[in-house]
């Protein structure tokens, strides 16, 4: 068996590491509309107390064959699937951004459905490949 | 146990463990590199881009695997109050800042022609971060805090407290929304990376713990020397 000190010691951790991980796990729940790093459509659909004012970020997929650019603007929807939004923006964008793929937006809302951004961040997804195997990704879908 | 730890014969084995991965690590990255700058295909999306991760990544796994081999050991030497296992967790704390602010650095880089932002305050970005301050932590107070045990103490307690954060880090990505992108290597799964990418990632993360095992290895000596010293000039 261990010597007493040693249980003591032991238990002494076990306590104290609890007590923390419960102490963490508790900030981190209140804090949990301040770790998210965006919100998506159908958050913002579901949100109730929306501050028009405040900057927020949206973050989604950008929907097929709705990426509009014009000389002053570019104009796409952001989609979860479920709900969209209208993002209007006016500035340069990052190398991946597309069609179909991940986008955060940043700006202000101006109602429920239509949002102006002032910064575009790219969303990486977590896939690699090289280039040829996508290629031939494409064509089996075809 | 103790006498595992701190042994005349160990400290032969350690020199001689010295020559060894001298001897292997610089074929090893040579091969490694080549690997991942030269061999690799590009990314379809990303294109060149992606070979900061053959970096990028096994710094990361690197500085959260070495903390989580100091909390482990702080743990038992709160508890058994083993003698020197401090020695090998000052040893390697330092490897594991450096490797978590490469992974940082990196990251930063990499994101800002991919994202279009250099930093961004989402969950795994700030959790590195925190790490980062952990190690900090727990370097000054080993080196601010002058009486041995002392010292010991109170840099077990930060790296026992610190390892909260590991969990925390890991799974960053699935709790919340983050900018940073999940992970592509999965247990369990099949992995969303492709294999001729897969392999030089892991030469890269071999070759770099492989310099990590040198490193702590030359560090490991002079602490076990110092301490010599130490008992020398008491008697």
């Amino acid at each position: 068996m261990l010597p007493k000190n040693v249980k003591k010691r032991a238990s002494l951790l076990t306590i104290f590491l609890s007590f923390s991980i419960l102490a963490i796990f508790l900030i981190l729940k209140s804090l949990n509309n301040n770790i998210l790093y965006f919100k998506s459509p159908t958050e913002i659909k579901n949100s109730e107390d929306i501050n028009f004012a405040k900057k927020i970020r949206i973050g989604g997929m950008v929907k097929k064959d709705t990426l509009r650019v014009s000389r002053s603007e570019i104009l796409f929807i952001i989609t979860d699937y479920k709900n969209e939004i209208k993002i209007s923006y006016s500035g340069t964008v990052p190398n991946l951004f597309s069609e179909e793929k991940g986008v955060v937006a940043e700006g202000k809302l101006q109602d429920k459905n239509f949002f102006i951004a002032d910064r575009i961040l790219a969303k990486h997804d977590e896939n690699y490949m090289p280039p040829e195997l996508k290629d031939k990704i494409k064509k089996n879908v075809k | 146990m103790l006498n595992l730890l701190n042994n005349t014969i160990v400290f032969k084995w350690i020199d001689k463990l010295i020559n060894f991965i001298n001897s292997i690590f610089f074929v090893f990255l040579l091969a490694a590199l080549s690997f991942a700058l030269i061999f690799s295909p590009p990314d379809y999306l990303q294109s060149e881009t992606v070979r900061i991760m053959y970096v990028h990544v096994p710094s990361a796994w690197i500085g959260l695997a070495a903390f989580s081999v100091i909390a482990l050991l702080s743990i038992l030497n709160f508890i058994f109050k083993m003698k020197y296992s401090n020695l090998i967790t000052k040893s390697i704390a330092p490897l594991g800042l450096m490797f978590t602010c490469l992974a940082i650095v990196t990251g930063s880089i990499w994101a800002q022609p991919t994202w279009g932002t250099w930093w961004a305050w989402d969950a795994r970005l700030t959790s590195m971060v925190i790490l980062a301050l952990f190690y900090i932590l727990f370097i000054i107070s080993n080196k601010m805090i002058l009486e041995d045990d002392k010292a010991n103490k109170v840099s077990s307690i930060i790296a026992i407290i610190g390892f909260i954060n590991i969990p925390v880090i890991k799974y960053s990505v699935e709790w919340w929304n983050t900018l940073h992108q999940p992970a592509s290597i999965k247990f369990l799964q099949s992995n969303s990376i492709h294999s001729s990418m897969m392999i030089p990632l892991l030469l890269m993360f071999l070759a770099l713990l492989l310099y990590c095992a040198l490193i702590f290895l030359m560090k490991y000596k002079t602490e076990i020397i110092k301490i010599k010293k130490k008992n020398l000039k008491r008697l």
